[in-house]
């Protein structure tokens, strides 16, 4: 039984539309990720305080995020796809005058990616699109999903964002999955990329691309070359044993030894710093988080909320999965971020975002059962 | 086309939905546990191996060059020095723009293109993140201008270090020698026995002389430096330090003023002079005319400085003291009549009639001796003090080569003294067996009559003659030379022993008494070759003068020195020792080509060398029977 103060404070998160469950590892992670900056920037107290900045704005966005029913949400997700789309295709003309990788869009006073929007605009999307039938999907629905998916992939993989294009293929492909993509199809999917290694590797990718991928596999096999990278990030986590360095005492970080200590490859200075211990701390809030969203998604009662809710978790998880796998050698490097815990500012907020519409899906599902 | 409604059972698709996040959960569970173990693999499983990849990251050894040690003479002069210089160090990784940074180095120091060649080729076998000198010795003004410029130029740095220099320059170079940079022969040499490590710091290795000969004293052990180093190499603290032990301080026997004298006497003159001190072998001079400067080599002599050197018909490279192989001439006769005597082929009382030339029975030919009217009766004293030449022909003919070639090995000729150089030879004592072998030629009695006044295929080096002629003046102690007088080990000085090789004992002591008076009278009487030298010397003194030809003579030839290519005059020759009964010193003259004989030219410049010791060691002796007298 729940006391009356107690009562009184789960009723006030909730009707500010917060989940506290998921509220307290989001803030816990976000306060990890200024010391671990610190560290990583080399103790520029600079670096830490314009992330605190973000930090803030993050929050004030799922804030306002989560005040936004699902029902809005939904109602809102077929423009702001669309709008995506053009802004995608607008990044590409005007990346085309500029010459080089363009993936900001300026627009008078400030500057947008599209790519982020489609973070967002893609899970909705989908979600949006299932939830017009009932799913299972048909093989014609499955057919139009897969063009929805498809077309923003390609924009951004042309930026050229391999990163971002991947997670965003990523949350629509979730949504597709979880609304009952039949495992007929799934295995077929499988067995066709598997056919299509080969021929791949033999007749379609350059040399160059060979090398990356032998790179990979045995990084050793250039130590000072693209290898460098991944085998002093690999001797900075292990070197870290079970009780790390310390924090500010690592000397892969420290000594500067490690490529992009405090974006990319910030989860090596922390496992150097704090060891098996604190990686297994962080892997348990990760986990909670994920969790936390499945729960989210299963309670909640309409289809588009669902798909949402577990297409925004799933892709949190693919993004914790990939950075992780990338900096400790399972994964081929690929430029993803350690979410909540990497400096940078755009794919923070867009993060946020996310996270404001599961928490807006949390708090608002009851209300949605009384308005039906 | 009519509106399809599609009745949605919620709970249908709830319940497909569940199932499905079932999946996903057990995919994400997967891939937790796949990152855990991972982790678990690196940072538990391949800690150590990891850990000691993270130290051999960060922390480097640098070693730490020893300071070598210092030379002195005899009266603690330094002989060889060890003086800062500054040398402009690149570290090309911490450079953005290299050739731009180096064209703007060139024209604030104003250095020529061939130091910017030079770096280029150094650049290719450096390590990463070493320093690459640029400018090997800059000048204060240099220092002075890039000092004010530093923060411009990141990655270039002045380094300090110590370089050997020679102040006595040319002086000393074929005794003191010098070190030079340790070039590949040199680290194959080390790595085979085992130094390799103890140079890790050394730029420069000893590559001639006493530098050369005592490198493993001088040389001292490398020490280490171990810091923390970031990604660029730059050092970020120490951890520790193992300070290096720098080389041991080495005196030398030499006496500076005496040296500085011999080179003085010998002038322009090709030739050597060696004082020996004849109680311990210790050399008190060693001078080799033409001389060069040592200081040359230490800074990396040009190809062409070297060239001129090694194609210089003066050979200044040759140690004549130690290398310069002379027909000894009439230098031995004091230890031949001792072969005589030993041997019963003559006694003190032999007498034989010198026409002033002798006749092999059979043989067509007169060998001349160098006083045409001949010295009348002559016995082995007077062969000695007048250097009768006819008296040594027939005491030759009668001995025979091989009883001459084996008795004067044992007074060391043809083989090394043992010096502490590298840079000996060992000359040649001829023998019937050496001839056959090297020309398959049989011996012939009138090069017996040669060798028998020093010359034919004998030669000897005039270290070889000190060491005879000490021999003498010691009765028979066979002493080695020595350049070395003791070793500053931690502090205490430690006096070089003294070494000896099997003495030459003879059957009656009284024979040294004999050719010692005939070498006493050299000097001493008035029909002595070296008498006008030694007249009114304040010291006894004995000595043997020689005149060596160079080029033989034809049968009715004159010799005259004025008339002659200067290649082809004769070498004059000089050995002694004083005082005459006690002796202390021992003194070898070699001067080439000369205008004179052994009597007029090198006797007179042995006279001056023993004025000098004279002066100079009489004092010494006597301070040091005072302070022997105080205990």
């Amino acid at each position: 039984m729940l006391t009356t103060e107690e009562r009184q404070r789960t009723s006030l998160l909730k009707r500010l539309h917060i989940d506290g469950p998921l509220l307290l590892p989001l803030v816990l992670l976000s306060v990890a990720s200024l010391f671990v900056i610190f560290s990583a920037a080399g103790k520029d107290i600079a670096v830490v305080e314009r992330q605190s900045i973000r930090i803030g704005l993050s929050f004030v966005v799922l804030f306002v995020v989560a005040q936004i029913p699902p029902r809005a949400l939904s109602r809102f997700t077929v423009p702001a796809f669309i709008a995506g789309v053009l802004l995608l295709v607008a990044v590409l003309v005007f990346g085309e005058m500029g010459k080089g990788a363009q993936r900001w869009l300026d627009i008078g006073p400030m500057t947008i990616q599209p790519s982020e929007i489609m973070k967002l605009a893609m899970p909705l999307m989908l979600a949006w699109y299932m939830n017009q039938r009932p799913i299972p999907p048909s093989i014609y629905r499955l057919f139009g999903a897969l063009i929805l998916v498809i077309i923003p992939t390609l924009l951004i993989a042309r930026q050229p964002d391999l990163g971002t294009s991947l997670l965003v293929a990523c949350a629509g492909v979730f949504v597709i999955f979880l609304a009952g993509l039949s495992w007929k199809l799934v295995t077929a999917a499988g067995i066709s990329v598997a056919a299509l290694t080969p021929v791949l590797w033999f007749y379609l990718m350059h040399d160059y691309q060979r090398q990356r991928v032998l790179t990979f596999l045995n990084p050793e096999r250039d130590p000072l070359g693209a290898g460098y990278h991944i085998i002093q990030s690999k001797i900075a986590i292990g070197s870290g044993g079970i009780d790390g360095k310390g924090w500010l005492q690592g000397t892969q970080s420290q000594l500067e030894f490690l490529p992009e200590r405090h974006t990319d490859f910030i989860f090596s200075v922390f496992s150097e710093e704090f060891g098996l211990t604190g990686v297994l701390i962080l892997l348990a809030l990760y986990g909670f988080i994920i969790l936390r969203g499945f729960v989210i998604a299963l309670r909640t009662q309409d289809i588009f909320s669902k798909l949402l809710a577990g297409s925004l978790t799933l892709t949190f998880f693919v993004y914790v999965f990939v950075n992780i796998g990338m900096v400790s050698g399972l994964l081929p490097v690929v430029g993803v971020p350690l979410p909540l815990i990497s400096y940078g500012g755009t794919s923070m907020v867009t993060l946020m975002a996310g996270f404001g519409m599961l928490m807006s899906i949390a708090t608002h599902h009851r209300l949605v059962m009384k308005d039906g | 086309m009519r509106h399809r409604t599609h009745i949605r059972d919620h709970d249908t698709e709830a319940a497909l939905f569940g199932r499905r996040v079932l999946v996903a959960m057990v995919i994400v569970v997967a891939a937790f546990v796949a990152l855990m173990s991972n982790m678990y693999h690196l940072q538990v499983i391949e800690h150590n191996e990891l850990q000691t990849r993270s130290n051999d990251n960060r922390i480097k050894l640098l070693p730490l060059a020893p300071n070598r040690g210092l030379i002195y003479d005899r009266n603690g002069v330094l002989l060889a020095e060890n003086t800062p210089v500054y040398s402009l160090d690149v570290t090309p990784e911490e450079i953005d723009d290299l050739e731009n940074t180096l064209s703007e180095l060139q024209q604030l120091l104003d250095f020529p293109d061939t130091a910017i060649k030079r770096f280029y080729r150094n650049l290719k076998n450096q390590r990463r993140f070493n320093n690459v000198p640029l400018l090997d010795d800059i000048n204060e003004e240099q220092l002075a201008i890039f000092a004010a410029q530093q923060h411009k130029y990141p990655g270039v740095s002045i380094e300090a270090r110590l370089i050997r220099n020679y102040p006595h320059k040319e002086l000393l170079t074929h005794a003191v020698g010098y070190v030079a940079k340790i070039n590949r022969n040199d680290v194959n040499r080390l790595r085979d026995s085992g130094e390799l490590a103890n140079y890790a710091a050394s730029r420069t290795i000893g590559k001639l002389g006493i530098e050369k000969y005592y490198e493993k004293d001088l040389h001292g052990e490398v020490g280490y430096q171990s810091v923390e180093v970031n990604n660029r190499g730059r050092a970020v603290r120490t951890l520790s330090i193992e300070a290096p032990e720098p080389g041991q301080d080495i005196v030398l026997e030499l006496d500076l003023e005496l040296q500085r004298k011999a080179a003085e006497l010998l002038g322009q003159q090709r030739g050597s002079i060696i004082l020996m001190d004849t109680t311990t072998g210790g050399i008190l001079a060693m001078a080799s005319t033409p001389s060069y400067d040592p200081n040359w080599f230490v800074n990396g002599i040009s190809v062409k400085q070297y060239q001129s050197l090694l194609n210089s018909t003066q050979s200044p490279l040759l140690n004549r003291a130690t290398q310069g192989a002379y027909p000894p001439a009439s230098t031995i006769k004091a230890q031949i009549g001792l072969l005589g005597l030993e041997d019963g082929t003559i006694t003190e009382e032999t007498r034989i009639w010198d026409p002033g030339w002798f006749e092999i029975k059979g043989v067509d030919r007169r060998y001349r001796d160098w006083l045409a009217w001949g010295h009348g009766w002559v016995d082995i004293e007077k062969a000695i003090t007048e250097s009768c030449d006819t008296f040594y022909y027939d005491l030759a003919l009668k001995l025979g080569v091989d009883k001459i070639s084996s008795f004067m090995g044992k007074f060391g000729f043809g083989e090394k003294t043992g010096i502490d150089i590298h840079e000996e030879v060992s000359a040649l004592m001829p023998s019937r067996g050496w001839k056959r072998a090297r020309f398959g030629q049989p011996w012939y009695a009138g090069e017996t009559l040669s060798v028998g006044i020093g010359q034919s295929y004998w030669t000897a080096t005039p270290m070889q003659l000190a060491v005879a002629t000490a021999m003498v003046a010691n009765k028979g102690e066979h002493l080695v030379p020595r350049l070395l007088r003791g070793k500053m080990q931690d502090g205490v000085f430690e006096q070089a022993l003294i070494t000896q090789r099997e003495p030459l004992t003879l059957s009656d002591s009284d024979y040294w008494d004999a050719v010692k008076k005939g070498m006493r009278n050299v000097n001493m009487a008035p029909k002595g070759t070296a008498r006008r030298a030694f007249a009114d010397a304040p010291y006894s003194s004995a000595g043997k003068t020689g005149t060596a030809q160079v080029k033989s003579l034809g049968q009715e030839e004159e010799y005259n020195a004025e008339d002659i290519a200067e290649r082809y005059r004769d070498n004059a020759m000089y050995v002694g020792y004083a005082p005459a009964d006690k002796p202390r010193v021992t003194v070898v003259i070699a001067i080439e080509n000369s205008l004179g004989g052994g009597g007029s030219i090198a006797a007179p410049v042995a006279r001056k060398m023993l004025d000098l010791w004279h002066s100079r060691f009489n004092n010494e002796k006597k301070q040091q029977v005072e302070i022997d007298a105080d205990h």
